[in-house]
């Protein structure tokens, strides 16, 4: 076994924002808790998983691609022709030495490349076979997610490798299985793999593509115009060939008597965490954050502790990283962040919110706003509708979030942003619309 | 620690059978070689052996120390004499703390010849182990701290209890020390989540052979960032100052206005380092802290100051009165002094205790404010922050609570005044120094 020198271990680092004064008789505790991946170049996965690593080279990883090849992809005909050049461009760029595997999916999952039940490693050969074998791709037949989330998890899993990654590309509903049967291949397939999820076209429906994401602890978007669908599919790829360690899990230690009110991730999306906990040991609890290159992300903690006296001091939370390792323990990435809560009299210090805290409660609560306006939209309720996505545009724009506040004027014509002031578009873009339903939950970071 | 010579495992010199400190080599009586003594073949507890002494070393916690009911929160000078006996082997030295240089009498002319020993050593077995040491071996599973809230934790190495995750009594709670004649102690309070007061005292000689004693107490301002680590600064710095000073035969009222320049630099050079992680105020403050500061000689009392922290001078025949010796730079202190608010009014305001002076990098100009007196009676001088004023603000109140023989037990009347804040309500740390006046010659008053 290779030795490996610390420095190309990428080091986690856990910086925690708050106000830790509270009130007399106070007991919500927020933090903000920012999670940073550094330094790790390509070599992360010698911490998580040493005996995977190969020097000279990135982590073992495994890719499988699911293109969606239902009847409804020849309409039209461009479509198919673009998913095809899509995964060709995805293929190209695949890090030499990498499992791969071609799915095409319909009402059943059918293995395109290499098939056999096994996984193609990456080279010049075997890129140039799977396009090949891209050819034979042609419409025809149902939509069943969950069949080929299952065929890529089997495929994924024969695989000893770090990193295991999904690519799934859809253009119409989940119309040939149950809602049932989706949830409980993503219940299956939750932790054995991360997948990216994107919809195709306007037939889709947004909350099947980000649900699949969102439980996958991948990317969810909308590529609007299938000619887009190359460019993404490597920026894709690219992302997935910079992870370094997968299985990342946030570690929550609370001590007696705290609950915890809410876990959920705010940069750079928001993504609600807290029914996703796993006990880990006593008062301590893990939730999932997938897997990690050099990236920093943003995590709103919010407990309840126990009421102590004036001037007492104690730690509500303890926040720390771990992997889990193949003989079923976990291996503690070193990080590790303190919230505290300390009682005073001094209203001044109790009464403040800390800024991290309060521009991340204003970024769920815009994507909160805009699911529900979009909701009520859709059920007719104009006047509701108005007045949540007025309340999205106030907030958008207070909170500098551009790429949000223009996808909403696409949707509302914006009188006054400050106030919140908006009518409803008589005519909006089904793109557009669906566009802020699946970017709703993108965050902008504090302003430092 | 676990490098300590084994030397130490003694605690009477083989030779002589006089009591010895620990990190002696020699015998400090017939100077017999501690070094060629093998350890000795019984195993009496050591000092390495006491739970006390956390096994990754640095900067150990004293508090460990503290579920032994005589040795109490330490502070980071030397115990006091009375408590000192309660360590294992009777002789063990103070933890160490962040003011060596000012303990004990550095200039003592007593070279040789102690007299900082306990009154009374032989009140305590030296040679047995410490029963209750012993039982703190035995029951806490591998000799942990165990929670001081819910007494079912461990505590973790950040210093919060792994069950409940209170914080633990931190060494700053609550400090006592006695240097010679003169003695401080400070608590945390109530009411605040730590102490951000500090002290240090310190006996020095005159040129003249005559003694000096002297006390700074310094309270951290706390809507200023790390104000415990400004008013440690300051006090180590004035102390120091004024103990390097006054054998020199500078005036004692010029060497405190030096110790207060210098102090005031000590603070400023703390806005240039970086925050502790903990602190992620956005807007951080440069820290800053009060200062009060006397010094006693055989004839004169000086007193100097920055902020609302305070001496007051009882005399010991308490037929005469007391008095005031200092002037805050107080918001309500100006009100009164400009002829706008009588005194009543004034501290009754909430803008009172804003305060217009004080040392850090952001005071507007700095004004070390000195007096000195020539009292013609003895008495003593109470140093102290608000956090006592606050309970007896005028002279003749502060004068009710010190206790007669205050001048003769300085540590005892300290702790008195200290419980008198805390009976009040104790809403700010509260410190207190008191030194008698004249000072008394040198080992006099601890002998």
């Amino acid at each position: 076994m290779a030795n490996f020198s610390k420095s190309s271990v990428p080091q986690f680092s856990v910086d925690v924002y708050q106000n830790e004064y509270l009130p007399e008789g106070g007991r919500e505790v927020n933090a903000i808790v920012t999670v940073t991946a550094t330094g790790g170049g390509t070599i992360g996965s010698a911490v998580a998983a040493p005996h995977l690593y190969a020097p000279g080279q990135g982590p073992d990883a495994a890719v499988a691609i699911m293109v969606d090849c239902s009847g409804s992809m020849d309409y039209p005909p461009t479509k198919m022709r673009n998913a095809r050049d899509a995964t060709a461009a995805a293929i190209d760029t695949l890090r030499d030495g990498v499992h791969f595997a071609v799915i095409d999916g319909t009402h059943v999952a059918r293995e395109v490349y290499p098939g056999g039940g096994r996984l193609a490693v990456a080279d010049a050969t075997t890129r140039g076979q799977a396009k090949q074998a891209l050819r034979k791709l042609s419409a025809g037949g149902g939509t069943a997610i969950g069949t080929w989330l299952r065929l890529a998890d089997r495929l994924l899993s024969s695989a000893d490798v770090a990193i295991r990654h999904g690519i799934l590309l859809t253009d119409g509903r989940n119309e040939h299985e149950s809602p049932e049967d989706l949830k409980a291949s993503l219940d299956a397939c939750a932790g054995r793999f991360t997948c990216d999820a994107r919809g195709v076209g306007t037939d889709w429906e947004v909350k099947e593509v980000t649900g699949i994401a969102s439980a996958l602890l991948g990317t969810a978007d909308i590529v609007a115009d299938p000619a887009a669908l190359a460019a993404d599919f490597t920026q894709m790829m690219e992302t997935a060939m910079g992870k370094e360690v997968a299985d990342v899990a946030l570690r929550l230690w609370t001590p007696v008597g705290t609950t915890v009110k809410f876990v959920k991730q705010v940069a750079p999306t928001v993504e609600e965490l807290t029914d996703r906990r796993t006990e880990a040991g006593p008062r301590a609890g893990d939730y999932p954050t997938g897997s990690w290159g050099d990236e920093s992300r943003d995590y709103h903690v919010c407990v309840e502790v126990p009421v102590a006296n004036i001037g007492q001091e104690m730690l509500a939370a303890r926040v720390s990283l771990v992997v889990p390792q193949p003989d079923g323990t976990t291996q503690n990435l070193g990080a590790q962040g303190l919230v505290r809560a300390v009682w005073t009299d001094d209203m001044v210090a109790s009464t403040s919110i800390n800024p991290q805290v309060a521009h991340y409660t204003g970024q769920a609560e815009l994507a909160q706003v805009i699911q529900q306006g979009l909701d009520l939209r859709k059920s007719g309720d104009m006047d509701g509708a108005t007045a949540k996505l007025g309340r999205a545009v106030q907030l958008a724009s207070a909170s500098g979030n551009a790429d949000t506040a223009k996808l909403l004027a696409k949707v509302v014509d914006v009188v006054d942003a400050a106030t919140g002031t908006v009518r409803l578009k008589a005519k909006v873009e089904e793109a557009d619309e669906m566009t802020l339903e699946t970017r709703s939950t993108k965050t902008v970071r504090v302003k430092k | 620690m676990s490098q300590m010579p084994q030397q130490t495992a003694l605690s009477r010199c083989p030779s002589c059978e006089e009591p010895l400190e620990s990190g002696d080599r020699f015998c400090g009586a017939c100077g017999y070689d501690l070094s060629v003594v093998p350890a000795r073949p019984d195993d009496h507890p050591t000092v390495a052996l006491n739970g006390s002494l956390p096994p990754d070393g640095a900067a150990g916690p004293a508090w460990q120390a503290g579920s032994g009911p005589g040795t109490g929160p330490a502070g980071p000078g030397p115990l006091p004499a009375e408590f000192g006996g309660a360590a294992p082997g009777g002789h063990e030295p103070p933890a160490p703390g962040p003011q060596p240089p000012l303990t004990g009498s550095p200039l003592s002319p007593a070279t040789g010849v102690r007299f900082d020993r306990p009154p009374q050593p032989d009140e305590y077995p030296l040679q047995a182990p410490d029963p209750r040491v012993a039982a703190e071996l035995t029951t806490p599973p591998e000799g942990t701290t165990v929670c001081v809230a819910c007494r079912a934790g461990r505590v973790d190495h950040d210093g919060y209890c792994e069950n409940c995750g209170h914080a633990q009594p931190r060494e700053r709670d609550h400090m006592e020390q006695e240097c010679g004649a003169i003695a401080a102690v400070s608590d945390r309070g109530l009411r605040h989540h730590r102490n951000e007061d500090s002290f240090a005292l310190g006996n020095a000689v005159l040129p003249d052979g005559s003694p000096a004693a002297l006390a700074v107490v310094c309270d951290g301002v706390s809507s200023a960032t790390r104000p415990d680590d400004a008013s440690l600064a300051a006090s180590r710095a004035a102390g120091e100052a004024l103990l390097a000073a006054l054998p020199q035969g500078t005036h004692p009222q010029q060497a405190m206005h030096d110790a207060i320049v210098a102090a005031s630099h000590a603070v400023n050079a703390l806005a240039a380092e970086p925050a502790t992680a903990r602190e992620h105020a956005p807007h951080q403050n440069a820290p800053a802290c009060t200062l009060v500061a006397a010094v006693v000689t055989s004839g004169l009392l000086v007193v100097g100051w920055v902020g609302d922290s305070r001496a007051y001078w009882v005399p010991v025949d308490r037929s005469g009165p007391p008095a005031r010796l200092t002037e805050d730079d107080s918001w309500a202190a100006q009100m009164v002094a400009a002829g706008l608010m009588n005194e009543a009014e004034a501290y009754a305001d909430e803008r009172a205790h804003a305060i217009t002076g004080w040392l850090g990098a952001d005071a507007y100009e700095l004004e070390p404010h000195t007096a000195s007196f020539k009292p013609d009676r003895p008495g003593v001088v109470v140093v102290c922050t608000d956090g006592l004023w606050n309970y007896a603000e005028a002279a003749e109140e502060m004068a009710q609570v010190v206790p007669l023989d205050a001048a003769a037990r300085p540590l005892h009347s300290a702790r008195v005044l200290v419980g008198h804040a805390l009976d009040g309500g104790g809403h700010d740390n509260v410190t207190v120094a008191l030194l008698p006046f004249p000072a008394p010659p040198q080992g006099a008053g601890s002998a």
